[in-house]
């Protein structure tokens, strides 16, 4: 009797342990986010204030306001115009790469070609390539064919970083369908492309959906190579656009961390929205029958 | 009518040869079995009279039309697959009209004809069921449910039931011959196990290495089969086979005692050859199939015996060679006991040693 009690007091003991541990590490990961967020909404001063000031005294969206340049204090920092670049670069990178990812994905799965071996090691290895070390080639190519500054420059390179990435992984769910379902849609009176459409592309729907969540965030979040290839209001993406609130003596951090929360909104609803095939996406690949 | 024939097909892979050009002929409403050992090119055939392989060399014709070139789509077959391939992310009834829609028919007769289909196969429950939620026999159904919805000219079967245990199996090889009886078409039907094709089949076609052994209904491949292969393959337990050598009318063993000759077999005096005999043939006196007839008797000692109710096996030896035996009737024996047995010669064959192949008429 006694020994199961200690045995279940043991036991509870370790699970307040593990929960705390868990705790702990959550607060570790989410207090930097937590901080953003909170200074999203709070003065400069505020945010400055030493000791720190944990809870704020009040909320406010004038942050936002102002680097959206309403009312009558003017940023000059033109988020709108960062925000559609943005949107327009990272959804149609992500919407090429998914287009070639699902092209090389089903051919890797599906068919025998020679090089093939070699050819998918060499994407794999582009990936281990970091984008940086390239950004320099890439700019003098890019200054010599004019799209320096452009959105389509950033694109093409965005689609060149997801690319091997997608293809990685929606090559994976391919091989995951049996090749008997097409056979079989074929012999039911599908052409080759029917059966593709109606069979093979709805089961490798998740796989593809966290393909495109991926390359989406990589193009969203990019600032490196971003930071090299544009200029001006015509190409500038959000995170390079972050860097306009460092001044050479000033951080306006308060502006900063209110373009960083419309940074993190869209990709947050994103992966929401996509959550239950991100899910089954991820886990998808390693219960590999 | 839709008949197939296969002319001096040929399949290579770059330098392997799968299947080296095979002639056969499967008439209109025949089940065909196609059976042999993995590897010996059967499912290929079937796959290249589907479609879903490219011939490397020769003809397929499906009601007399040259198909070489056609997709499975134009061959107007259906195909059950081993791992039934019914489409995951569809519940049974739209795959059942899956093929009925592609070929654009109208909804109304898509409903009905796949009731029908549903009627004939007990699916009726389940109509509304993702393949997840049925079990292997369940499956196998539905399976065969899409092939005979589109009321196709021939059906393929490819290793069907080998994925379900034994008893389903032997429930579901009863319902495909039920279903041919109900649905006069042509099937083309490949399977490894010998049990199936004498079961089901109108002709058995046994393969080889790529070649085509011995075709011919399951009686005469078993009765008569052309060569060793076909004699250990079709049947089980397999035929036992004694070397031995042709002497002046008998056939001497290894340890010198002798067994004449069976009456239908020509052997060239001194030649070297396999006699071959079922276990069914070989059984301690009084308790055989046949009492009469040419035979031999022999004492033979008892190894192992596997009481099987109103059979035994019995493992014994022959002239220092393991052969199986069976005693019929209820009567346990035990390991070590000696009985005098008796070999029904009148069903028994001889082979050549070297080729393999039966000597004397089939």
């Amino acid at each position: 009797m006694s020994v199961s009690v200690q045995g279940r007091a043991a036991k509870r003991a370790k699970s307040v342990a593990l929960w705390l541990a868990t705790f702990l590490l959550m607060l570790v990961m989410c207090v930097p986010g937590l901080w953003v967020v909170l200074s999203a909404f709070r003065p400069n001063r505020e945010i400055l204030a030493k000791p720190p000031v944990w809870i704020p005294d009040e909320l406010s969206l004038i942050n936002f306001r102002k680097i959206f340049s309403f009312g009558t204090e003017a940023p000059g920092i033109p988020v709108g115009s960062y925000f559609a670049n943005s949107m327009i670069i990272a959804l149609t990178s992500t919407i090429i790469a998914l287009i070639i990812g699902m092209a090389g994905g089903y051919a890797f799965a599906r068919y025998r070609f020679r090089f093939k071996g070699g050819v998918f090691l060499g994407l794999m290895l582009f990936r281990a390539v970091p984008g940086i070390a390239l950004s320099l080639p890439v700019f003098m190519m890019w200054s010599r064919l004019g799209l320096v500054d452009t959105k389509l420059g950033l694109i093409i390179v965005y689609v060149s970083l997801n690319v091997p990435f997608t293809i990685w992984l929606i090559d994976g769910f391919f091989r995951q369908i049996p090749q008997s379902l097409s056979e079989a849609a074929q012999v039911d009176g599908c052409t080759r492309w029917q059966a593709f459409w109606k069979i093979e592309f709805p089961l490798a729907k998740s796989g593809i959906a966290a393909a495109g969540v991926f390359a989406f965030l990589t193009s969203w979040n990019e600032f490196a190579l971003a930071s090299q290839l544009t200029r001006s209001t015509d190409s500038k993406t959000l995170p390079v656009g972050l860097l306009d609130f460092t001044a050479q003596f000033t951080i306006d951090w308060a502006g900063m961390c209110a373009m960083a929360v419309i940074i993190i909104i869209p990709a947050l609803i994103l992966t929401f929205i996509v959550q239950k095939h991100l899910i089954a996406g991820l886990t998808f690949g390693g219960v590999k029958g | 009518m839709a008949d197939i024939t296969l002319e001096k097909v040929v399949k290579t892979y770059g330098a392997l040869g799968v299947v080296h050009g095979i002639d056969l002929t499967i008439a209109h409403q025949e089940f065909v079995v196609l059976v042999g050992p993995s590897g010996c090119g059967k499912s290929t055939t079937l796959r290249m009279i589907a479609g879903l392989e490219d011939i490397t060399a020769g003809l397929i014709k499906i009601g007399g039309t040259v198909v070489n070139d056609l997709p499975p789509r134009k061959r107007n077959i259906s195909m059950v697959f081993q791992n039934y391939a019914l489409y995951p992310h569809m519940n049974v009834r739209d795959n059942l009209g899956f093929g009925l829609k592609i070929a654009g028919q109208s909804p109304a007769e898509i409903t009905k004809r796949v009731d029908e289909a549903a009627e004939i196969l007990g699916l009726t429950p389940l109509l509304h069921r993702t393949p997840a939620e049925l079990s292997g026999g369940q499956r196998q159904r539905v399976a065969m449910g899409r092939a005979i919805v589109r009321n196709p000219d021939a059906f393929l079967f490819d290793e069907p039931l080998s994925n379900l245990d034994a008893k389903l199996r032997g429930q579901m090889r009863a319902e495909i011959k039920k279903l041919h009886q109900k649905v006069k078409t042509t099937v083309v039907y490949v399977t490894h196990d010998q049990v199936e094709a004498m079961t089901l089949a109108d002709r058995i076609v046994v393969m080889r290495d790529g070649h085509i052994e011995q075709v011919g209904t399951p009686m005469e491949v078993f009765n008569h089969p052309v060569s060793t292969f076909v004699a250990t393959f079709i049947g089980s337990p397999p035929m036992n086979l004694l070397p031995g050598t042709v002497k002046s009318g008998v056939v001497v063993l290894a340890d010198g005692s002798s067994i004449p000759v069976p009456a239908r077999a020509v052997a060239v005096e001194g030649q070297a050859v396999l006699l071959g005999i079922r276990p069914d043939d070989i059984s301690p006196i009084g308790h055989g199939l046949s009492q009469d007839g040419p035979g031999a008797e022999l004492d033979l000692t008892i190894e192992l015996a596997e009481p099987l109710g109103m059979e035994s096996l019995i493992y014994t030896r022959i002239a220092g060679q393991e052969v199986q035996a069976k005693l019929f009737g209820p009567r346990i024996v035990q390991p070590g006991e000696q009985l005098r047995f008796r070999l029904a010669l009148d069903r028994a064959h001889l082979f050549d040693a070297a080729t393999g192949a039966t000597l004397g008429a089939l």
